[in-house]
């Protein structure tokens, strides 16, 4: 395909292109996505997670420049909230990473979060692939971190770098919601603030309640607008992937993320599958019935699934 | 000024008024509108009365002309004795060019200088420089080293003058090259008068031409707040702004807030260096946006002066009277021009400059009429110049002090103005204060929010913008407007490439290293950087040395 | 499944701070459904095509207010051209004069509004221009 063909050679524009595909029309984008495929697995994808305000862009900005002065190229996907009132997304992650834009071994792209709740884009991981295909050795995926987006962003990166700052208030409370737990390395971002070993000893003291595997994450102070702590940050990264690797570990995580994958798309799928089989008539006098008391839901449920299955496994259904 | 009794009975009276008459009519003369607002989308009462001023003691909130807190203006005699400097911001073009204007200014009547400076001198930048392009001479003059600044004040006696020079990021570099051109006409420091902006703080908040990151910034403006203290008394060493805090699309209650904030964060860094307040807060000023809406606009200026007292007083101890006064200059709302039926711009002009001068201002700019499609030609900067003076000689709104005072709308606003702008620099006292703030976008985001509000009352047609949403004209594009030569930056780039072949280079690198030396230091700047200016080293020079040592400021915004 | 959003960069090229108007207008494209991408101050010409690129935008939006605008939309219409990318739409804004918005709509400049113009009349233009 020549598409393909054009992005393995670091076409720019046919990757943001398919970025687009594949945010706008996946079914479409997978016809590509799956011969791009044995294309990928080359990079080092890392998650850059946090609350609002934390200084992810800024340290993904610095983190970036001293890769590139290593002959490094770098993917980054800046997620930030769709409205959900609205659809729209004002991406600003940008910003902090200027001198980035005209440097041809990084591609940036920005991306809204589409009204997936768990605040990643669900065009992420087309795009991580597409990044990895148009040759970029390390992609850092940098996402707002509340709730749920942990438990996603570990599903597409290798290893997460988990951001916070003294003094937001909110410190016990990133404790709390066990978003540590996702944090294979541990930033206290501002270090210059008030609070800032205060908070450090907190988290010291929560790791030594939550011993999480073999790996204990470290725990590092930055202040990454001056370039501070970036250089350590870097190391530890690299001592992460070392350990990744010797310990089997990062095979497995990655195993253990294409199952994810692979349970997520049967999901949409079966959803689609079930939209388009289900909706005709039929539907409408089951739950007449159902209204009526003549039937009731779980009955009904049990004997549509079975009817599915049948006819999807005879080939009967139409796509 | 009235007590309890008086009170109880104006109470007794107008509830008498609002069940009888008020009642009565509104059935018949409803009022235009479900909520009245101001320029700043405060509501605004039917009617103030006495009740509104229960607590209003005149000793203590008013008192007298040049007394504290200064509410009635900082000078007891005020335009009785001294009109206010008319001064109108203008520099285009070449050094050449704005000289010319100046000129032409003086001639006219206009009393001091205020000089624009175009945008690649703003940020640090010499005229050749790639990020200049097409932005030399553009918004003000271009200035790339000391024989441009030369050349702006040719035939102007620097004792006789006083100028006012809007430079922030290279504030000390421009003043140094003010101070040789002065050495060179034989003008001694100390007869110096004028002003320099010298206020990063809002360049990072609302007006955008940074160079550094605070920290060393605020070094700089220290560094100048001690060398005037030392060399030039009469200077003023800041003009700390909400002109830009406003235009950016603040309240007059943010505008005011803003300011002080930033005015509190360069007396602290002031002290931090060793400075005793009353050695440097008697030079500091102010600069405010004189906006639509008059009476919120006259009440603003009267709160602003009120607080500031305070502050200076109780917060940093200050004894000396003027450490206490805020002197001013205000220039009128830029962002309330229309480029529809601009001659309209003239009375929007006249009615803010009268805020300004029933404000007590100490000196004014009047925009011009068609600065919402170019660069003000000569013929409108006249009639703005014009305006100022019929507000001085002919409406008589300068033959008493404070005119306004004891309204009991004025003095509701200044005492509403005054309380709302307190619990914003409460809060900014708890992010850390101004600078702290400022990183986080604290200030930046509420401004943003004011903006997007002001915006979408003026598309609900809630707020009326005359030949905007109401009253619009077919209109055939205006003619005359100003247009920069696009020659200037031809001429600029020549004019730098003959100075650098001509000026003695080893002099120059000299005095760069000892400013790259210096600037690793503690030491004040001002002296390296002046020999640096006497040795004709370029604008940008100097700021790429200055670069190198304290990195560049990234901007921080929440969107 | 046809999810398509129109994607705008605002971009403020030329070293003017005034970013009121363009922080008002990235705002309410927002609002009105678009996924906008805000890059900040101080853009040069080649980092805004760069940019526009990566990011598959349909629309560019610039504001300036400085009197820049004779040299940098050229430059970045320019740009636009040689990396075969002139299928983005291209908007203007700003202090700009009548007479320049002739010249600058003749190297295809798409629209340019000037200031007092509502925000949905720019959104009902881009809609318009991009469907």
């Amino acid at each position: 395909m020549e598409m393909i063909e054009k992005i393995i050679n670091g076409d720019r524009k046919v990757a943001a292109k398919l970025i687009t595909l594949a945010e706008n029309d996946f079914n479409q984008a997978q016809n590509i996505l799956k011969e791009l495929y044995s294309y990928t697995g080359n990079a080092l994808v890392i998650g850059i997670t946090g609350p609002p305000g934390a200084g992810k862009s800024t340290i993904t900005d610095q983190l970036t420049k001293s890769l590139r002065k290593q002959g490094k190229t770098v993917g980054i996907v800046a997620i930030d909230p769709t409205s959900p009132f609205t659809g729209g997304a004002l991406l600003g992650d940008r910003i902090r990473m200027q001198d980035l834009s005209t440097d041809q071994g990084v591609f940036i792209r920005s991306m809204g979060t589409r009204g997936n709740l768990g605040g990643l884009s669900p065009a992420t991981q087309s795009t991580v692939r597409i990044l990895d295909a148009l040759g970029k050795d390390i992609i850092f995926i940098e996402t707002v971190g509340v709730g749920q987006a942990e438990v996603e962003i570990v599903k597409v990166a290798d290893m997460v770098v988990l951001i916070t700052m003294p003094g937001m208030g909110d410190d016990i409370q990133i404790i709390k919601a066990g978003i540590m737990e996702i944090g294979d390395i541990l930033v206290v971002n501002k270090a210059d603030k008030e609070g800032c070993e205060r908070l450090v000893t907190e988290i010291e003291m929560m790791l030594d309640f939550n011993p999480k595997s073999k790996w204990r994450p470290p725990v590092l102070k930055t202040i990454a607008i001056d370039n501070i702590g970036i250089q350590e940050l870097l190391q530890e990264i690299n001592n992460h992937l070392k350990y990744l690797n010797e310990s089997g570990e990062l095979e497995q995580r990655r195993q253990e993320s294409a199952k994810k994958e692979i349970f997520d798309l049967i999901q949409e799928k079966w959803k689609e599958i079930l939209s388009s089989s289900i909706n005709n008539g039929f539907l409408n006098k089951i739950a007449a019935k159902i209204v009526k008391r003549e039937e009731d839901p779980y009955t009904a449920v049990k004997k549509l699934s079975n009817i599915l299955i049948h006819s999807y496994t005879q080939g009967g259904m139409n796509k | 000024m009235f007590n309890a009794e008086e009170i109880n009975k104006i109470k007794k009276s107008r509830l008498k008024w609002e069940s009888n008459t008020l009642k009565n009519t509104l059935p018949f003369f409803s009022e235009r509108k479900d909520k009245f607002v101001t320029g700043s989308g405060k509501e605004v009462a039917r009617l103030y009365t006495p009740e509104d001023l229960e607590e209003f003691d005149y000793n203590t909130q008013l008192n007298f002309p040049g007394q504290y807190p200064y509410t009635r203006g900082v000078q007891s005699t005020m335009y009785r004795g001294r009109l206010w400097t008319m001064r109108q911001y203008a520099g285009f073009g070449t050094a050449e060019e704005s000289n010319k204007r100046y000129k032409y200014l003086l001639e006219q009547g206009q009393t001091g200088l205020s000089v624009a400076f175009d945008l690649p001198t703003q940020i640090g930048y010499d005229s050749d420089h790639s990020m200049a392009l097409g932005e030399v001479g553009k918004v003000g003059v271009a200035i790339d080293s000391l024989k441009d600044m030369e050349m702006l004040f040719d035939g102007i006696p620097l004792d006789k003058v006083s100028t006012s020079m809007t430079i922030n990021a290279p504030a000390n570099i421009l003043l140094a090259m003010y101070i040789v051109v002065a050495e060179k006409q034989g003008v001694s420091l100390n007869k110096l008068k004028g002003t320099i902006q010298n206020d990063i703080l809002k360049e990072y908040i609302a007006r955008g031409t940074y160079i550094f990151p605070p920290a060393p910034s605020m070094r700089l403006i220290t560094n100048i707040f001690e060398f005037c203290f030392r060399e030039m008394p009469l200077w003023n060493t800041i003009s700390i702004s909400g002109y830009h805090i406003r235009e950016a699309g603040a309240t007059a209650v943010q505008e005011v807030a803003f300011t002080l904030a930033d005015g509190i964060a360069y007396v602290e860094a002031a002290i931090n260096i060793g400075l005793k307040v009353d050695d440097f807060a008697p030079r500091l000023s102010f600069f405010f946006n004189a906006h639509n809406d008059l009476l919120e606009e006259v009440a603003k200026f009267r709160a602003a002066r009120r607080l500031w007292a305070k502050i200076m007083k109780e917060r940093f101890g200050a004894k000396n009277e003027k450490s206490l006064m805020l002197r001013f200059h205000t220039q009128t709302a830029g962002c309330t021009l229309t480029a529809q039926q601009s001659d309209n711009n003239i009375i929007r002009v006249a009615m803010q400059a009268l805020a300004a001068v029933l404000g007590g201002t100490q000196s004014l700019h009047t925009n011009s009429r068609d600065e919402a499609m170019a660069l003000p030609s000569e013929g409108s900067v006249r009639i703005a110049l014009r305006t100022q003076q019929v507000l001085a000689y002919e409406t008589g709104v300068t033959e008493t002090i404070d005119p306004l005072a004891g309204s009991y709308y004025i003095e509701f606003l200044t005492n509403d103005i005054e309380k709302q702008a307190l619990k914003y620099i409460e809060k900014i006292d708890k992010l850390g204060g101004a600078s702290r703030a400022i990183e986080q976008g604290f200030m930046q985001q509420e401004i943003q929010n004011s903006a997007y509000r002001y915006q979408e009352e003026i598309e609900e047609g809630k707020r009326i913008v005359v030949g905007v949403n109401k009253f619009r004209i077919k209109e055939k594009p205006p003619k005359g407007l100003l247009k920069v030569d696009p020659e200037v930056e031809h001429h600029q780039l020549m004019k730098i490439k003959k100075l650098k072949e001509s000026r003695d280079n080893h002099k120059v690198k000299a005095t760069l290293n000892a400013l790259e030396k210096a600037a690793q230091t503690e030491a004040n700047l001002m002296p390296f950087i002046l020999d640096c200016v006497r040795s004709y080293a370029t604008l940008g020079e100097i700021c790429t040395i200055l670069r190198g040592i304290f990195g560049e400021y990234k901007e921080s915004i929440k969107l | 499944m046809d999810k398509k959003k129109i994607r705008v960069l605002v971009a403020k090229p030329g070293l003017d701070g005034h970013d009121r108007g363009a922080k008002i207008v990235a705002r309410a494209l927002r609002d009105a459904g678009m996924e906008v991408i805000y890059t900040g101050l101080r853009q040069t010409p080649e980092q805004i095509v760069e940019t526009a690129i990566q990011e598959d935008v349909n629309v560019i939006g610039l504001s300036i207010l400085s009197g820049a605008h004779t040299h940098l939309f050229p430059r970045i219409m320019e740009l636009l051209k040689e990396n075969k990318v002139e299928d983005i739409v291209v908007i203007g804004g700003g202090v700009i004069p009548e007479e320049d918005i002739y010249e600058l709509k003749k190297i295809g400049i798409a629209e340019v509004f000037t200031p007092g113009t509502n925000t949905k009349d720019i959104i009902k233009f881009i809609q318009e221009k991009v469907k």
